[in-house]
């Protein structure tokens, strides 16, 4: 499936190094699916222990429905555990804007079709300011022209462009791409000194 | 870009092809698979009819859900650990890969077992669906964590679509202090760099400092490279690499292992190599260090005290006021001292027969604080039956502290080891991000195994260096 652009609402969560911990603690890793990980996203941030709900833009209501994710820097870092991406998905995050992101959670990303893309801070927080304000602005991301757009403004932002071309063709998938490969992994597998 | 650093030599080694995509196709020498990641993966497979393409280089183990006391009793009391234990067992069998289980002698952590049997070796591509996989590094092999999609491709293909990191040169040189351990190195790296400056790179390990230290010190600290934000970490193989190898289980012998260690030695970074940039480090003036923050990089020596909030940049006093605020610290305040509820030893960072012994020392002969529950995870059944011989289970159950099974355990709290309510936790973990070790509200500080095993006697966080064992 190719992805040339997504649009949505937005949601702003721009604090540095928010860590996949935080975005769904371990203990909802003991399921052997990922089909409820949107329930969890953020749980301990977002309700006490006795489930009261505490402040938190996944719990605002301006923000419901929203598919941009808004960030800072170092999104992602920690664990290698894809469930991170995939509870964001599952709640609706369709694309992550941040000034950076750890690698490993990029990847997953990307491995399931979320785009990631990097923007400078500025413009980050305009966006994040302005859609505080006018929360059903619509945010769109285009990444044939590697620009953001909402109301009146634009922005550009940057990916790699082997993950933009795999975005931009739809092979963000890679399993076919790699699977082309057989006789040259056997190959190379014959010919390793262990 | 870098150019003939042991990254790259070992990169263009298992390179396949370039994709469409830019990409490179690398090949994965070695598939490490454990419990919690693959369970996805191997439904995705078998929703194709897919097998797996070389069940000869991936090998598996339970580490991250098993609960650490009475661990051979099963069905597991916790329904949902049991019932992933299966996953596991059965797709194993399914596609004949080599596990290793509770009854084999063989199981623990799998940056810990890797190693220990000789399945990890200088110049292989090594993968597992766990960012600690830098760990691997040390051997000179590029270790790297991935996800569970990335898992599905690996089981199917054996390789990755992977864009090549910059190198960087962390040096670190001089003759560490009395007290100061791999730990603290590497918890100063990351101070250093911090916890972001590692995105897009790989470390390599280089200088005086890495060159005296043990296999398992070096372990240590690959291990944490995530923590700095570097997907990689390695030091390149030396004679200390070699001898750790040499008769291990899954090590060849005699000529063949010659001939591999030729290949080892033709890996590592050429003198004259060419590296994206170098970090340089005194290994001299290296304190004992303490985390007191809510990431790795949140750290002190432990004669320093906490950050001011007047002394950082705005977007940095917001992290900082938010770790204080967790961490329920004051500014400016001192990391001795403070009181501790819980000492936790174990990890794929400090769980092996050198961190237990360095713990043991400390704690020989003397008490766990009243106040203090300490818990001593070792990183597999080979390191606890080792250190059973040399009589280290004793000296900490006689110390009250609790001796345990091997397993991930409290590092981030999957199984029922968990911290309550905001406990502050001595660990030798590698994480003390918000509600790592269980709870929402807890609170971990990260240090070396002597450090906190004199936290568990005092209570508090003292110097090591006021108190070093004979």
């Amino acid at each position: 499936m190719k992805i040339e652009s997504v649009s949505g609402k937005a949601i702003p969560l721009l604090l540095d190094d928010i860590d996949t911990d935080r975005i769904i603690p371990a203990r909802f890793l003991k399921e052997i699916t990922f089909e409820n990980m949107g329930k969890y996203a953020f749980i301990d941030e977002r309700q006490d222990s006795a489930g009261n709900q505490k402040d938190h833009p996944f719990n605002d209501i301006r923000f419901q429905g929203a598919s941009v994710l808004l960030v800072g820097k170092n999104f992602g870092c920690g664990s290698s555990r894809e469930h991170a991406p995939q509870a964001l998905k599952r709640y609706g995050i369709k694309a992550n804007i941040g000034e950076s992101f750890a690698e490993i959670f990029a990847g997953n990303c990307k491995a399931i079709g979320l785009p990631v893309v990097h923007a400078q801070r500025s413009e980050i927080s305009a966006c994040a300011a302005f859609i505080s304000q006018k929360p059903d602005t619509v945010v769109s991301i285009d990444l044939v022209s590697k620009r953001v757009r909402y109301f009146e403004e634009s922005f550009l932002v940057s990916m790699s462009d082997p993950q933009r071309e795999s975005f931009l063709t739809g092979t963000w998938s890679v399993l076919d791409l790699l699977k082309k490969n057989q006789s040259q992994i056997d190959q190379l597998e014959a010919n390793l000194p262990y | 870009m870098a150019e003939r650093t042991l990254y790259n030599k070992v990169w263009n080694k298992h390179k396949v092809a370039t994709l469409p995509t830019g990409q490179d196709q690398l090949f994965i020498g070695l598939h490490l698979i454990h419990e919690v990641t693959t369970p996805q993966a191997f439904a995705s497979l078998a929703e194709r009819n897919a097998r797996v393409r070389f069940p000869n280089r991936t090998f598996a183990t339970l580490d991250h859900i098993i609960p650490t006391e009475n661990q051979l009793n099963r069905p597991f009391s916790d329904s949902q650990a049991e019932l992933m234990s299966k996953t596991l067992e059965f797709n194993v069998k399914e596609h004949g890969v080599t596990f290793f289980n509770s009854q084999s002698g063989n199981q623990g952590i799998v940056h810990v077992i890797g190693p220990e049997l000789g399945i990890t070796k200088p110049g292989m591509t090594i993968a597992c669906g766990d960012s600690h996989t830098s760990t691997h590094g040390a051997f000179g092999s590029l270790g790297f964590g991935i996800g569970t999609s990335e898992v599905a491709l690996v089981l199917e293909t054996q390789t990755l679509a992977l864009t090549p990191l910059k190198v960087r040169k962390i040096q670190v040189d001089g003759i560490l202090q009395p007290g100061v351990t791999a730990k603290d190195v590497v918890l100063k790296i990351i101070n250093v760099c911090g916890v972001k400056g590692g995105i897009g790179y790989a470390y390599e390990f280089s200088g005086t400092v890495f060159d005296a230290m043990s296999m398992e010190e070096r372990m240590t600290v690959c291990n944490m490279s995530i923590e700095g934000g570097a997907r990689i970490g390695y030091v390149n193989p030396d004679q200390t690499t070699f001898d750790y190898l040499k008769d291990r289980e899954y090590v060849p012998k005699d000529q063949q292992f010659e001939d591999l260690k030729t290949y080892w030695q033709s890996i590592a970074s050429d003198a004259d190599a060419v590296y994206d940039d170098t970090v340089v480090i005194d290994g001299n003036s290296i304190e004992p260090m303490v985390t007191w923050g809510i990431t790795p990089g949140q750290s002190v020596g432990v004669s320093q005290r906490l950050p001011k909030l007047n002394s950082v940049d705005d977007d940095d006093k917001v992290l900082l006021k938010s770790a204080l605020e967790h961490m329920k610290f004051e500014e400016d305040s001192a990391i001795l001292g403070q009181k501790i509820d819980v000492v936790f030893i174990g990890s794929c960072t400090n769980s092996r027969l050198s961190d237990l012994r360095a713990a043991a020392n400390v704690i020989k002969n003397k008490k766990v604080h009243s106040d203090v529950t300490m818990m001593v995870v070792p990183g597999s059944q080979r390191v606890k039956a080792a250190a059973e011989s040399e009589g280290l289970d004793q000296v900490f159950i006689k110390a009250g502290a609790q001796w345990r099974d091997p397993g991930c355990s409290m590092c981030l709290a999957m199984n029922p080891d968990k911290l309550e309510a905001d406990q502050l936790c001595a660990s030798t973990s590698n994480r003390n991000f918000i509600g790592r070790q269980g709870s929402p509200t807890g609170r971990t500080l990260l240090m070396s195994p002597h450090m906190a095993a004199l936290a568990a006697i005092h209570g508090q966080v003292k110097d090591i260096r006021e108190e070093m064992p004979s």
